[in-house]
């Protein structure tokens, strides 16, 4: 378990963390997205103990990182942004370094094997890293963070140089070790994200910008009141006709889909549900309604909406806090 | 900390620098036994002993430069320090690593007065106290070394820079001699290393001699924990 309170990084008079705060419990599995630079990875250093955080606590199953460092070091397996490889090693080699770096306790050969093959690099563990691809080394990467079996994983991209068959499989054992781990997964390829994980957080310029369930990101950003209308009649009218609906904010014709019939979209104030005055418009002029559809945004969407600064905050229950340190 | 040393040894070897540091210890070494012990006809080794001095300076950065200034660089620092050990057992333990190596090679010394044991009466005292001195000297040079090496990410960078402080600390002497204020003399003949390690090699042996290299050995390493903890504070 995770508990994460205010955590603030200050580097000079740049904030480049400021009051993050969360929870993972055991078994769940919590996604980290945001733009390169936004603080992802400097949480994770904090969280791992790697440097010290300008204020606000870490407890990593019950441990406070910084009053007790080592033990709480000993329940993380962390796989950083950069594997930390010893290139001129055999894979075999420097696993056996980490279990005794570690100082684990599990039958030695046993547990190597287990972790060899749950991370499929059974087959060259007798190569020099130096010689293995950027795949390969993203797995022996994620085998030491699986050394000892720590209860709580932090990986930190670990999907990154990976074929997509290799990423299917590497998400699947993830998925697989979330059931009884607490887990921080970053990345910024978000199907990965919303396959993989439980809760996503999106930071971005080191605050929360929003903490909830993937469904439930974009449904919020998406309802009812955006609506994606496919009309057959003359273009201009209609869109006039439409942006004189009352509760209506914006509407914009798309390109035309078939002959004389263009998509329309739009929205409305929120709440506002704009399906029946737009069957009514359309129906007064004899205009034909061929499809009607909401405009359910993509985590693509909600990320991009969020990041690029459009100000969409959807803060849960337990995240309001953070939600709202991002309005200073 | 076992772990650590064993790696570090293990680096040693694979990336070669170890036959390197041994083969040319050993060659200067033994030189140094052919022409002061050998054509001299002597079985006093104290020629021998001093030469070894900057040896020893020219070849202990080779033997510290890359022990954190490659983690740096390769990013496997980060693997280290979010690890469950502490900083002690991590400088303790590439420190031990390093010192180790340099022990193999300074008992080099000891296959020349077996030899010579043929030949003549060896004085095994007197060369048992020079390989202690010697032992001390390295483990003060490689504890310079070892802080330098984790102030940067440049081996080569690191190996100059504590090639050059070696030096200074060997020149204190020097310096004692042209500065002409009794205080700034007393302090640095105080703190000067080869005045220590050259009074050993002629026979005088004193305890203060063991107690500062002792000390200077655990001043460097607790200040390369302190850099780490500067490092990870700021």
């Amino acid at each position: 378990m995770i508990e994460v309170q205010h955590l603030t990084k200050h580097y000079g008079d740049k904030h480049a963390v400021n009051d993050i705060s969360f929870t993972v419990e055991d078994g769940e599995i919590l996604g980290f997205l945001g733009p390169n630079g936004a603080g992802k990875s400097t949480t994770m250093n904090m969280l791992t103990g790697y440097i010290s955080s300008t204020s606000g606590t870490v407890l990593i199953n019950g441990v406070d990182i910084l009053e007790d460092p080592i033990k709480a070091k000993s329940y993380i397996g962390y796989l950083p942004e950069l594997p930390p490889l010893y290139v001129d090693m055999t894979v075999k080699s420097y696993l056996h370094y980490v279990y005794e770096l570690k100082k684990c306790k599990l039958p030695r050969r046993a547990h190597l094997n287990e972790v060899m093959n749950l991370t499929q690099i059974s087959d060259v563990q007798d190569r020099l890293i130096k010689n293995l691809s950027k795949g390969y080394r993203q797995r022996v990467g994620l085998a030491q963070a699986l050394i000892g079996n720590p209860p709580v994983l932090i990986l930190d991209e670990p999907t990154v140089g990976m074929d997509p068959r290799q990423i299917q499989e590497i998400l699947s054992l993830i998925k697989k070790l979330g059931k009884n781990h607490s887990v921080i997964l970053s990345s910024h390829i978000l199907s990965e994200i919303q396959a993989t994980c439980d809760r996503i957080i999106i930071i971005n310029h080191g605050v929360v910008a929003a903490h909830d369930t993937a469904d439930n990101l974009s449904r919020n950003v998406s309802a009812d009141h955006r609506i994606i209308a496919r009309i057959e009649g003359p273009r201009e009218e209609i869109v006039r006709a439409l942006r004189n609906i009352d509760g209506i904010r914006y509407c914009r014709a798309d390109m035309e889909r078939e002959p004389g019939v263009y998509e329309y979209e739009l929205e409305a104030a929120p709440g506002f549900d704009i399906r029946r005055p737009l069957f009514d418009i359309v129906s007064e002029h004899h205009w034909y309604l061929l499809s009607l559809r909401s405009a359910e945004m993509t985590l693509e969407d909600v990320f991009l909406k969020i990041t690029m600064g459009e100000g969409v905050v959807i803060p849960s229950d337990d995240a309001k806090n953070d939600a709202q340190t991002k309005e200073d | 900390m076992g772990a650590i040393y064993r790696r570090e040894i293990g680096a040693y070897f694979t990336s070669s620098i170890a036959y390197i540091f041994l083969a040319v210890f050993w060659i200067f070494s033994g030189w140094f036994f052919y022409a002061s012990s050998v054509t001299a006809g002597t079985t006093d080794m104290s020629g021998v002993f001093q030469s070894l001095f900057l040896v020893v300076i020219f070849l202990i950065p080779l033997l510290t430069m890359r022990l954190f200034s490659e983690e740096k660089k390769q990013k496997t620092e980060q693997g280290l320090l979010t690890a469950p050990v502490s900083l002690g057992e991590i400088v303790f333990g590439k420190y031990f690593a390093a010192l180790t190596l340099y022990t193999i090679a300074i008992l080099m010394p000891f296959v020349y007065a077996l030899i010579i044991s043929a030949f003549g009466a060896v004085e095994w005292g007197i060369v048992f106290a020079n390989f202690l001195a010697l032992f001390l000297l390295g483990a003060a040079f490689i504890a310079v070394g070892t802080l330098i090496s984790a102030l940067t990410e440049n081996q080569i960078a690191a190996a100059v820079m504590s090639f050059v402080a070696l030096m200074a600390l060997y020149l204190l002497d020097l310096v004692a001699n042209m500065i002409h204020i009794s205080w700034v003399q007393t302090v640095l003949n105080h703190l000067s290393f080869y005045s220590k390690y050259y009074s050993i090699t002629v026979g005088l042996f004193n305890v203060t001699t063991i107690i500062f290299y002792v000390s200077v050995a655990f001043v460097f390493n607790f200040l390369t924990i302190r850099v780490f903890e500067h490092r990870r504070w700021s």
